[in-house]
């Protein structure tokens, strides 16, 4: 199971708590991670990425094992702590605005 | 007795106020979706307990929220807004082109017939329709496509579709208003349109009399009297009594005539209310006095309606859609301002009080009359 983490108004959306865990499908990537994630949890579409292009909103990025993933490919593999599920996959909102 | 329910779009959440006919003890309920701003939220005259709500973030992009029980709870259903075909250029600030992008929902405008059917208007300015509650969304792409679209430009809120009526007694006419492009009218419900825009002057533009380029902040229309439209443009308040063919300047003694709300009595269809603000560089009331202008007239004629209201060291906006009426005898008058208020009039205007005074800057106000 892949455990992802999602910011405090997108888990109020979802109506989930701090964590999810997914079962992701072959190759675990941002991508497939998230469609999983969307697929789960549809009121998520279009919060993380846009309907249409599928980029990472501006004010969003990814993070796992310490590391800024937000500017690898979606389809790149994610660290196998990830994918074993002992690190999850952390989506964090910019500390920005009002 | 009648109840009224007040639906409050705020920077920061959405609020439900709710009291009987009186209109004097008010229940608030809030904040729905704290800390995300609710552009507007409007109920369907056909099941009153239907509403609909526009959510955005800077963050997380544009949600849709539906209620089925008149705000206790909701659902969120689609936001995805995507445009019909090649969506080409619009003007951005400095003229040059720029392609159209969606940023966010403004105003939801339901049917006057089908509870599921539900019109979104958007920035960059389009026109979409959902048949099935809010789930799908569908642009009525003859508007943006009909030919000045190129030439629109957006204001300083962004090229925003801000107003949407619907016509009760011929249901394929359909207005809008984008700021700037001006008015459009379709006559076949959505599909094609054309500007209405003639009799408006902007000095600030290029051409003062072009077809399209006007920045109009709000119209409003009763429905009792399909046809004939009022007006707050950027400077000037107007009237058309052709449905829009031609506009006549109505500002008369008005203090200033630059502004964003208009809107009319319900009962009473010459009776037309406006918020004068300083100017278009100092976005805050005239003289630091907050002063609802009537006319009885049809405009021309305006009078300060002010107790209740502050009338000194007052410095807040009211925005194009944070004005509402409900259809009570007497007809009641709401509005909210940046600072945060919500004002009722139970008397037409003549005296006001808060319902609140403390949210986060209004956005929206919406009425409901409940039987």
């Amino acid at each position: 199971m892949v455990r992802v983490v999602l910011p405090y108004h997108l888990r109020n959306l979802a109506k989930v708590g701090s964590e999810v865990s997914l079962e992701v499908d072959g190759a675990v990537t941002q991508r497939s991670v998230l469609d999983a994630l969307e697929a789960r949890y549809p009121m998520l579409c279009g919060t993380i990425r846009d309907h249409g292009t599928l980029q990472r909103r501006a004010f969003l990025r990814f993070f796992a094992c310490q590391e800024d993933l937000s500017h690898e490919s979606p389809d790149a593999l994610l660290p196998e702590a990830v994918v074993s599920g002992k690190e999850p996959l952390i989506v964090i909102g910019a500390i920005a605005g009002g | 007795m009648s109840q009224v329910r007040v639906l409050v779009g705020t920077r920061k959440g959405a609020f439900v106020l709710t009291a009987d006919g009186k209109r004097d003890k008010w229940e608030v309920s809030g904040p729905h979706f704290a800390g995300w701003e609710l552009y507007h939220v409007k109920g369907s005259p056909v099941d009153p307990n239907r509403l609909y709500a526009s959510q955005s973030s800077g963050w997380f992009g544009q949600l849709l929220q539906r209620s089925n029980d008149g705000g206790k709870t909701w659902e969120p259903v689609g936001n995805k807004f995507a445009y019909d075909g090649i969506t080409g250029t619009h003007q951005w600030y400095d003229g040059t082109a720029h392609p159209w992008e969606f940023k966010r929902v403004w105003h939801l405008e339901p049917s006057l017939t089908e509870v599921d059917t539900v019109y979104a208007g958007i920035e960059d300015a389009a026109l979409f329709k959902s048949t099935d509650g809010a789930q799908t969304w569908a642009e009525l792409s003859g508007l943006r496509k009909h030919g000045t679209g190129p030439q629109w430009q957006p204001g300083g809120g962004g090229l925003c579709l801000h107003t949407i009526i619907l016509d009760p007694s011929d249901p394929q006419r359909i207005y809008i208003a984008i700021s700037s492009a001006g008015a459009f009218r379709s006559d076949d419900g959505g599909n094609s349109w054309k500007p209405i825009n003639k009799g408006l002057y902007s000095k600030y533009i290029p051409n003062p009399t072009a077809e399209v380029g006007h920045c109009v902040h709000h119209v409003a229309m009763n429905p009792t009297r399909p046809g004939v439209l009022f007006m707050q443009k950027h400077w000037d308040v107007m009237r058309s009594d052709d449905a829009g063919d031609s506009w006549q300047k109505i500002s008369g003694n008005l203090p200033t005539d630059f502004g964003f709300v208009i809107d009319i009595h319900a009962h009473e269809p010459e009776t037309i209310y406006v918020v004068p603000i300083k100017s278009d560089s100092e976005h805050y009331v005239h003289e630091g006095k907050l002063r609802v202008f009537r006319s009885k007239s049809g405009g021309n004629e305006w009078e300060p309606l002010t107790k209740g209201l502050p009338q000194k060291d007052c410095y807040v906006n009211v925005l194009r859609d944070a004005m509402a009426v409900d259809s009570i005898d007497k007809c009641g008058i709401y509005f909210g301002t940046t600072g945060g208020q919500v004002y009722a009039s139970a008397d037409a205007g003549d005296s006001w009080a808060p319902i609140v005074r403390d949210l986060p800057a209004v956005l929206s106000v919406e009425v409901q009359t409940l039987k």
